[in-house]
C-alpha cells in the first residue's frame, strides 16, 4: 500500500462523511426554492444532527440487541460503500475488497438490518415499511447489478476502480448501452433513496411512508446515526452515478496530484446533480404503491436492454 | 472385509468404511436399547457425531490425494462392491462429514419425547440413512449405488413418517416414497444405457465405453429426471414441501442439506465422469431447468405460512442454482472453454457446502423453535429473539447465509456465480451469448427474493411480539442443540470468510471433472478473492468484514465521547397510538400480499372473501402448485384408471393368482432363452 494510497483513501472517507448531510441540505434547499417556499439552512442538516445526537436515545423496553446495534452496522455500511466507490482517486487501498456485485451485497446488507431492525418492535408501521421497503429492494436490487454490469462490460471488469479507468480515458466515446443504463439507474436511485416518485422523505403520512416507518421507532443518536446513513447513502449513490457516467476528473493512479484538481470538480458534479434531483422531484407526483413495481420492473428492463445492447455492440 | 490391509496400513477409503461401519454399529446399539432415551441421546447420537467428524477430517485428508479403490466381497457373484474414492467423492463426503455432526449432536438434545416411533429405532434409521449416504458416494459400480441409493430412499422414508400416527405425515411420507422410486427407475436405466450392453455394470467400465450421441443424450436425460426427482427440480419439486415439514426438524436437516447434495452428486458423476462426451446443449438445458427451478422455489417461498414448508422451496430454489451453475459449466466444457467451466464448477460446488451448512441450521433452528412452543404456522410465532436468544442470533446467521449477504458464504458462491455469467467470452452460438446477460438478471432477482423471503422468515419468527401467549414461556436450545447449531454457524461464517482457502480444496475436483482449476489463480494475497486477475474483478471478505466492524466501533465509541450513551426506556411510539397489540403486527400473509400481487401468474389462487352481510366475516387465501392440477392430478387419475381395468383381473382365488406368476414367469423365460 502506497502513502499517497492510503491518504487519498482517508479523505475519501473523511470528505464523504463531512460532505453527505451537505449534499441532503443543498437538495432540500433547492427544493425548497423549486416549490416557491422559503429554503432552511444549508447546514440544517448538521443542525439537526448536532440537536439529535445531544438527545437521549428513547428505546422501547422490548427492544432486542439487534434494534440497538442497526443504527451503528447501517452507518457502518454506508461507510464502507462510500470508501469503496473512486470519487476523487482510482488509487483507494480498500477498493479491491469490494466490487460492483459486493457493494450491492453491502447496500443488500443494510437494508436487511433496516427492515429486521423496524420488524423488532413488532409495531404496525415498522413492520409495513419493512415490507415495503424489502418490496422496493428485491426489485431495485437486480437492476442496480445490471446497470454495473453493463458499465463493467465496457472495462471487461466489475471491480469499481477499473470501471471508472476505463469510462474517464474514452475520449467521448458514446456507449448506447450505457444511455439506457443511465436511465435505469435513475429510476433506481431514486427509489432506493425514498425519492418522489417512489416514496417522500418530507412525509410522515402513515398510509404513504416507506422509509420513514421504517426508522419512526428511532430516536436520539440512533436516529442521528440513521438519518447520517441515509445522507451517506445518497451521498453513495450520487457518486456511482458520477463515476459511472461522468467520470471525468477523478485522478489516476499514478497522478495523486490530480486529487487536488478532483475536488472541485467532484464538488461541481454533485452539486449540478442536487438540483437535477431536487428538480426531478418537484416535477413528479408520488405514485401509488403498486405502481412502484411496474416503476422498478421497468427500470429493471431497461438495464438488461442496456446490457444486451453493449453485448450486441461489442460483438 | 477380507480384502482390508492390517490396520497399520489403512488408507482413507479403508477408514472411511470403518466410519461407516462405525454408524450402522451406532444404529444397531440404538435396536438394542430400544427405549432407554438417556443412553440413546447422550451416548449414541453424540458418537454418531463424533463419526461425522472422523468422517469429514479423513475427506479433506484424501481431498488431495490420489484415488483409492477398494473391493467388499459383498454383493451379487461375479459382480461384488466396487468402492472409489477420488476428489468428487471426497468433497461430497466432507460435506456429509461435516454437517451430519452437527446435525447428530443437535439431535442428541432433539429426539425427547420419542417423535411416536421408538427413540433407538430412530437411531437405526438416523445412522442407516447416514452410511447409506457415505455409501452413494463411494459406490463404484451401478449396483452398489443402487442398493445405496435405494437404503437411502427408504431410511429416509421411515425417517420422515416417523410421526406417523398422523395421516397428514402418512400422505407426505407416501408422495416421498413415490417420487423416489420413480426417480430410482430412471437412474437404474441411465446405468442400463451406460454400460452399452457389456453387462459390466462397474463405473470402471461405463467411463470407457464409447456412446454415440443419441444414446450419450438418453443417458445423460436419464440421469437429470431420475437425480432430478430427488433433488426436487421443477416439475419434479412436488414431494420437498411435504415431506420436510413432516419429518423431525434434524432428519429434514439432513435431507435438505446432505441428502439433496447426493441427487447433485449423482448428476455431476454421470454427466462429468462417466459419459464420454459432453454435448453444449445439455447445459443449457440444465440452465433453463435450473433457472425455472430457482425462480419458481423462491416465489413461493416468500408466499409461505409454514416455517418448515418456506424452507422446504428455498431448497428448491438453492438447488435450481446448483443446476444453473452446473449447466453453465457444461455449455463452458462443451464448447473447451475449460478456465470458465472450472469458475462456473467452483461457484456450484462452493454453492453446495454453504447449503448444506445454512440449511441444516436453519431446519434445525425451526425444529428448536417447534420443541419450544409447539407451533410451526408463522401466524402464531413472533419475538422469540427475546426468548431464545441462542437460537435467535445463530439462526441470523444462517438467515443472512441463505439471503446471499456479503461477508457469508452464500454470497461468495452468488458472486463466482454471477462472475462466470458476466465473463463469458463470446459463445460460438450469439443466440446463446445473448440469453446469457438475461439469465444472469434472473439469477441476480432470485436472490434479491431470496433475501425478501429471508427477512420475513427471521422478523416474523424471531421479532416483533409474540402472537400467542404462551410464547413468553418459549425456553432456548439445551447445550446439545446449540452446540450442534453453533458448529452449523461456524461453518457458514468460515466459508464466508477464507473462500480463498477453501477454493483452493476445491480445485482438485474441478481438476478432475473439467481439466483446469481455479487454485493458481485465484488469490493474490491469500485474502483477496480474485478469480480473473485483480484488474478485472476481486473480494476480499475479511478486510470488507472488519472495514464495517471499524466504522461500527469508530462510530459507536465517537458518539459516546462526544455526546453520551444515556438512554431511556418506555414502551414503543407506534406513532403515538398506545393501543397496539400483538395482532396489529404484519403477518406471513401481509408479507407475502407483494409477492402473490406482482407474481399472480405462478400461482393457482383461491380467495373467500366476506361479504357485507356476514355475521362472521372470514377471509381465506389459499395458495397452490399450478403443477398439481395440471400435471399431477391427471397423472393420478390416469393410473386410477388403469388400475381399474387391472382390478378386472381380480378374483380373490389364490389359483388365479397363481396362474398369473406362473403365466408371466414362462414369458418371461422364453423370451430371455430365445
Amino acid at each position: 500500500m502506497s502513502l499517497t494510497g492510503f491518504l487519498s483513501q482517508l479523505l475519501e472517507i473523511a470528505l464523504a462523511i463531512a460532505l453527505a448531510p451537505l449534499l441532503t441540505g443543498w437538495v432540500n434547499q433547492w427544493r425548497a426554492w423549486l416549490q416557491n417556499r422559503s429554503a432552511p439552512s444549508l447546514w440544517q442538516p448538521y443542525l439537526m444532527l448536532h440537536k439529535l445526537f445531544n438527545k437521549e436515545s428513547m428505546v422501547a423496553d422490548h427492544a432486542s440487541g439487534l434494534f440497538r446495534s442497526a443504527p451503528y452496522l447501517v452507518f457502518g455500511c454506508m461507510v464502507l460503500a462510500c470508501s469503496i466507490i473512486p470519487t476523487l482517486s482510482t488509487d483507494l487501498p480498500l477498493a479491491p475488497a469490494a466490487d460492483a456485485i459486493a457493494l450491492v451485497g453491502l447496500f443488500a446488507l443494510a437494508r436487511v438490518f433496516l427492515s429486521l431492525a423496524a420488524m423488532d418492535l413488532g409495531t404496525a408501521f415498522g413492520s409495513l415499511g419493512a415490507r415495503r421497503e424489502m418490496l422496493i429492494g428485491f426489485l431495485a436490487e437486480p437492476a442496480l447489478l445490471m446497470v454495473l454490469f453493463s458499465a463493467s462490460l465496457i472495462s471487461g471488469s466489475t471491480s469499481l476502480t477499473g470501471i471508472v479507468e476505463t469510462l474517464a480515458h474514452r475520449e467521448l466515446t458514446i456507449y448506447p448501452g450505457l444511455a439506457f443504463a443511465g436511465l435505469a439507474f435513475a429510476m433506481v436511485s431514486l427509489a432506493e433513496n425514498a425519492r418522489v416518485p417512489v416514496d417522500n422523505p418530507a412525509t410522515h403520512l402513515e398510509l404513504t411512508m416507506i422509509h420513514e416507518a421504517l426508522i419512526l421507532e428511532y430516536s436520539g443518536r440512533h436516529l442521528a446515526l440513521m438519518e447520517w446513513a441515509a445522507s451517506l447513502k445518497l451521498f453513495a449513490y450520487s457518486c456511482i452515478g458520477l463515476a459511472l457516467f461522468f467520470p471525468w476528473g477523478v485522478a489516476d493512479a499514478q497522478a495523486p496530484l490530480a486529487m487536488l484538481l478532483a475536488m472541485p470538480a467532484l464538488v461541481f458534479k454533485l452539486a449540478v446533480g442536487g438540483i437535477a434531483l431536487a428538480l426531478l422531484e418537484t416535477l413528479s407526483a408520488k405514485m401509488r404503491i403498486f405502481r412502484v413495481p411496474e416503476f422498478l420492473a421497468t427500470a429493471f428492463l431497461l438495464a438488461v436492454i442496456g446490457m444486451l445492447v453493449q453485448l450486441l455492440l461489442a460483438r | 472385509m477380507s480384502g482390508l490391509p492390517p490396520p497399520g496400513q489403512w488408507i482413507h477409503i479403508d477408514w472411511m468404511l470403518a466410519v461407516g461401519l462405525g454408524w450402522l454399529a451406532v444404529g444397531a446399539a440404538g435396536v438394542l436399547a430400544l427405549h432407554r432415551l438417556a443412553l440413546v441421546a447422550r451416548v449414541l447420537f453424540p458418537l454418531g457425531g463424533l463419526l461425522g467428524l472422523v468422517l469429514f477430517a479423513l475427506a479433506l485428508d484424501a481431498l488431495l490425494g490420489t484415488p483409492e479403490t477398494a473391493v467388499l466381497p459383498i454383493g451379487l457373484p461375479g459382480l461384488p462392491f466396487h468402492l472409489r474414492l477420488d476428489s468428487l467423492a471426497a468433497f461430497f463426503l466432507m460435506v456429509i462429514g461435516a454437517a451430519s455432526a452437527g446435525i447428530s449432536a443437535f439431535a442428541a438434545g432433539y429426539f425427547r419425547q420419542g417423535e411416536g416411533t421408538p427413540p433407538g429405532l430412530l437411531c437405526l434409521e438416523y445412522h442407516v440413512f447416514l452410511a447409506s449416504m457415505a455409501g452413494v458416494i463411494l459406490a463404484d459400480d451401478a449396483y452398489a449405488f443402487m442398493v445405496m441409493w435405494e437404503t437411502m430412499a427408504l431410511s429416509s422414508y421411515f425417517l420422515v413418517t416417523a410421526n406417523h400416527r398422523i395421516a397428514e405425515v402418512r400422505s407426505a411420507g407416501y408422495l416421498y416414497i413415490t417420487m423416489a422410486h420413480i426417480g430410482a427407475i430412471a437412474v437404474l436405466l441411465c446405468f442400463g444405457v451406460l454400460q452399452a450392453s457389456t453387462g459390466d455394470y462397474t463405473f470402471d467400465n461405463m467411463r470407457v465405453q464409447s456412446l454415440s450421441p443419441f444414446w450419450a443424450s438418453a443417458a445423460f436425460l436419464l440421469a437429470v429426471f431420475g437425480f432430478g426427482a430427488k433433488a426436487g427440480i421443477l416439475p419434479l419439486h412436488v414431494w420437498l414441501p411435504e415431506a420436510h415439514p413432516a419429518a423431525p426438524s434434524p432428519v429434514s436437516a439432513l435431507m435438505s442439506g446432505v441428502m439433496l447434495n447426493c441427487a447433485i452428486y449423482g448428476v455431476l458423476r454421470v454427466a462429468f465422469d462417466l459419459l464420454p462426451l459432453q454435448l453444449w446443449w445439455w447445459g443449457a438445458l440444465l440452465l433453463a431447468l435450473g433457472l425455472a427451478t430457482a425462480l419458481y422455489g423462491v416465489v413461493f417461498a416468500a408466499v409461505q405460512t409454514d416455517m418448515k414448508r418456506l424452507l422446504a422451496y428455498s431448497s428448491i430454489e438453492n438447488m435450481g442454482l446448483l443446476f444453473v451453475g452446473m449447466g453453465l459449466s457444461l455449455l463452458f466444457y462443451g464448447y473447451g472453454m475449460l478456465p470458465m467451466a472450472a469458475l462456473a464448477l467452483t461457484a456450484m460446488l462452493y454453492h453446495v457446502a454453504s447449503h448444506a451448512l445454512f440449511k441444516s441450521l436453519l431446519f434445525l433452528g425451526t425444529g428448536s423453535v417447534l420443541h419450544a412452543t409447539a407451533e410451526r404456522s408463522l401466524g402464531k410465532l413472533g419475538g422469540l429473539i427475546r426468548t431464545m436468544p441462542w437460537v435467535g442470533w445463530l439462526m441470523l446467521l444462517g438467515v443472512l447465509a441463505s439471503a446471499g449477504l456479503p461477508p457469508l458464504g452464500g454470497f461468495v458462491s452468488e458472486w463466482l456465480l454471477l462472475q462466470s455469467f458476466l465473463f463469458t467470452p463470446g459463445l460460438p452460438v450469439p443466440l446463446l451469448t445473448m440469453l446469457i446477460p438475461v439469465v444472469a438478471a434472473l439469477i441476480a432477482l432470485v436472490a434479491a427474493l431470496a433475501g425478501y423471503t429471508m427477512v420475513k422468515f427471521f422478523g416474523v419468527i424471531f421479532l416483533g411480539q409474540p402472537r400467542e401467549e404462551k410464547l413468553a414461556q418459549a425456553h432456548d436450545a439445551g447445550r446439545w442443540e446449540r452446540a450442534g447449531m453453533l458448529w452449523l454457524a461456524l461453518g457458514c461464517v468460515a466459508l464466508g470468510l477464507l473462500p480463498v482457502q477453501f477454493i483452493g480444496l476445491l480445485d482438485p475436483v474441478t481438476q478432475q471433472l473439467v481439466g483446469a482449476g481455479l487454485a493458481e489463480r485465484v488469490s493474490v494475497s491469500g485474502w483477496l478473492l480474485a478469480p480473473n486477475g485483480l484488474q478485472q474483478a476481486s473480494y476480499g471478505p475479511l478486510i470488507f468484514l472488519l472495514g464495517i466492524l471499524a466504522s461500527f466501533g469508530l462510530a459507536f465509541v465517537l458518539v459516546r465521547r462526544l455526546y453520551h450513551g444515556r438512554v431511556r426506556r418506555g414502551p414503543p411510539w407506534a406513532c403515538g397510538f398506545p393501543w397496539g397489540t400483538a395482532r396489529m403486527q404484519d403477518t406471513a400473509e401481509g408479507f407475502g400480499q407483494p409477492i402473490r400481487q406482482i407474481f399472480e401468474p405462478f400461482f393457482q389462487m383461491r380467495r373467500e372473501l366476506p361479504s357485507p352481510f356476514d355475521t362472521q366475516p372470514r377471509y381465506k387465501v389459499t395458495v397452490q402448485d399450478h403443477f398439481w392440477r395440471w400435471l399431477y392430478v391427471p397423472i393420478a387419475d390416469l393410473a386410477q384408471s388403469i388400475a381399474r381395468l387391472f382390478g378386472l383381473m381380480q378374483q380373490g382365488r389364490i389359483a388365479v393368482y397363481l396362474m398369473y406368476s406362473f403365466v408371466t414367469l414362462v414369458a418371461t423365460l422364453l423370451a430371455v432363452m430365445r
